[in-house]
């Protein structure tokens, strides 16, 4: 042994010590066990740095996404023609014009990158949150009120769950995407289309189709979180300081919210999180297989599947949206990974 | 045991009957119809395809006589898009395609993932634990959809090492199994990982070593076969997901395998298709959760089957 052993006493005397005397505090504890944790705060800077993209994406991108001559199609830049494998230089126009190239129409494709972040990053985001919200309300019902109710409610979310999701979420696609496509107003599908008009302009990409997408994630998305609110709750709401809770008086809403809530929430997130890659695999499958958004809206599924199609001629067309998700999944299962650590070190390196 | 296997095999029946009822009013409630096209097709022509395939009758009649062919023929129907193909000629076209796929990639998980899983297990906190969990971030992290065509940009096209894209010698089938099987081997590891870590600070364990057994006795026989339990349970579903296809990668290697026949289908409302691959899916779900929960009774003496 080189390094020398710290006894839990010595480290308990050393955390009180860097608190100075302040009292502790679960969420700052974890919190520096966050930012201790070196690829999770890398995950962390890069989520940060893609959803400011995002944000500023109009003022980032060099090119709108949609603008294109189809003159400049499939132009490679110079930096990369002599990384590309095969006899790319023998064929394709060089430009420098745009940093990671064009696609087939000319759009440059580092812009539709950086304006793709407005559909991945969101998608992420919506999954994860009506993931916790409505799994969470419903397993918190399910889990703390027991009984016949809990039995059905469970008994829902099974047979959502023996169904295959994917599919689910396909033919969910299938069905938006044909029964919203006549708009005569006054129709329920007129009032979606509304609704989806609004959003797209928000995120600034008219004629995206995010309400759909959103929706079929989403409605997907809480049967696994309700499960395990309700797993978690089970066994918490036995516990002495809920009992202790009732004898006070303190009714069922604030019982859930003020004690049981604050004890099962670190796991929910740390799942969600987790889980978002998923989200975002998902919508990237939707766009690869055509259900997903509308071009010309930038998904980076869509830009790999154009891409995929002329992989052997123009592989930078391929390559870049690839590394992109690629990246943006390795930052979130790192955060993931860190705030499972953080949050409960128990776990550490468990599961 | 024998009479276990009947009852889970006669299982089937009610698992199959809601699968089927719930895709069959799943279809028939997407509105638009197998045969429309850009250009409309003639109000007569319509009224005749729909009458050729028995689309005119009530629904309840389309479903019992869809039942009945399958149960008592062995007849998936016709496809509407492939004029002149039935669906059990694509099955017999395109799963073996694959199938074969599927299992080469499984075999690629658990030749990576099972040792991967061990190692960092036995070896907790060296080189080994940090490439098991190193591949266990890349796999989740790197879906297929990316690893394909980066596998085709270095190992196709700048080393030549395989073919580009297609399918029929076992050159061609080496990267996209590893595309397949690279998440599964991510997950295969993890899990092996975790369940090792527990099982070894288990009783019986303490047990065969007091014994004076060799620790490669211990590892391997009083272990590993329990460690193997939990494994043993995501192989199921994680094998009758792999045998039905997937679209991303035969999509990316130019596979005519079922995976990508099943999503045109669905986007083509080619109903015969893909409620014939939803079926097909489901027996080999329940047949290969069968199988494992055959192999916890001899992973386990404990557990019984009676």
């Amino acid at each position: 042994m080189t390094t020398p052993e710290i006894t839990s006493q010595q480290k308990a005397a050393q955390r009180l010590s860097e608190r100075q005397g302040k009292p502790a505090n679960l969420w700052l504890d974890a919190w520096h066990r966050l930012l201790r944790n070196r690829a999770a705060a890398l995950g962390f800077i890069l989520i940060a740095l893609l959803l400011v993209t995002s944000l500023l994406a109009p003022l980032v991108a060099p090119f709108h996404y949609a603008a294109g001559d189809s003159s400049e199609a499939h132009t490679v830049p110079a930096w990369l023609i002599d990384l590309l494998p095969g006899n790319v230089a023998s064929y394709a126009k060089v430009s420098s014009k745009f940093l990671f190239g064009s696609d087939y129409l000319g759009r440059d494709i580092l812009s539709r990158l950086i304006w793709g972040t407005r559909v991945s990053l969101p998608v992420g985001f919506i999954g994860a949150f009506t993931a916790l919200l409505i799994g969470l309300v419903y397993g918190c019902i399910s889990g703390y009120y027991g009984g016949k109710l809990d039995n059905l409610m469970m008994r829902i979310v099974d047979i959502m769950y023996a169904f295959p999701t994917m599919l689910l979420i396909i033919l969910m696609m299938a069905f938006f995407k044909s029964t919203f496509a006549d708009v005569r107003p006054g129709t329920v599908a007129a009032t979606f289309n509304a609704i989806n008009d609004v959003i797209d302009s928000v995120m600034g990409l008219p004629g995206g189709g995010m309400l759909f997408i959103f929706l079929g994630i989403g409605i997907t998305a809480w049967m696994g979180m309700a499960r395990l609110a309700r797993g978690q709750i089970l066994s918490l709401k036995e516990k002495e300081f809920v009992e202790a809770a009732h004898m006070i008086g303190a009714g069922d809403g604030r019982i859930l919210l003020r004690h049981i809530l604050p004890n099962i929430i670190g796991p929910c997130i740390v799942a969600e999180t987790l889980a978002i890659p998923g989200y975002i695999n998902t919508e990237v499958f939707l766009s690869f297989i055509g259900l997903g958004v509308d071009p010309p809206t930038p998904s980076w599924g869509s830009m790999i599947s154009d891409g995929a199609a002329t992989l052997r001629a123009y592989p930078h067309m391929v390559l870049f949206p690839a590394l992109a998700l690629a990246i943006t999944m390795f930052a979130f299962n790192f955060l993931g990974d860190g705030l499972r650590d953080a949050l409960d070190p128990r776990m550490k390196g468990t599961s | 045991m024998g009479r276990y296997i009947i009852r889970r095999l006669l299982l089937l029946i009610p698992v199959l009957f809601f699968i089927s009822v719930i895709t069959f009013a799943l279809a028939h409630a997407v509105p638009g119809g197998p045969f429309d096209r850009e250009k409309p097709l003639p109000p007569e022509v319509i009224a005749n395809l729909e009458k050729y395939y028995g689309l005119d009758q009530p629904v309840w009649k389309q479903y019992v006589d869809y039942v009945t062919d399958i149960a008592f023929r062995f007849d998936f129907g016709p496809s509407y898009r492939s004029r002149g193909r039935s669906v059990n000629d694509i099955f017999a076209d395109h799963l073996p395609v694959s199938a074969q796929l599927g299992l080469a990639a499984i075999v690629i998980a658990l030749v990576i993932g099972l040792p991967l899983g061990i190692l960092s297990a036995l070896k907790q906190n060296t080189l080994w634990d940090y490439l098991g969990m190193g591949l266990a971030i890349f796999g989740v992290s790197v879906p297929a959809i990316v690893l394909g065509p980066i596998l085709i940009l270095i190992f196709a096209l700048a080393l030549h090492w395989f073919p580009v894209a297609g399918w029929g010698t076992p050159a061609k089938m080496v990267m996209p199994a590893f595309a397949l099987g690279l998440r599964e081997s991510a997950i295969i590891a993890r899990l092996t990982r975790a369940s090792m870590l527990q099982v070894i600070r288990e009783d019986y364990i303490r047990t065969a070593r007091a014994k004076g057994l060799s620790e490669r006795v211990v590892m391997v026989r009083h272990a590993l076969k329990n460690a193997f339990i939990p494994v043993a349970t995501i192989l199921g579903p994680m094998f009758a997901a792999l045998l039905t296809g997937t679209f991303i990668v035969e999509q990316i290697f130019a596979i005519p395998g079922m995976g990508k026949y099943f999503i045109t289908s669905i986007t083509n409302r080619d109903y015969p298709v893909v409620m014939g691959t939803i079926l097909l899916y489901a027996v080999f779900l329940v047949l290969a959760n069968l199988a494992v929960d055959l192999t916890y009774a001899f992973l386990d003496p404990r557990i019984r089957y009676t």
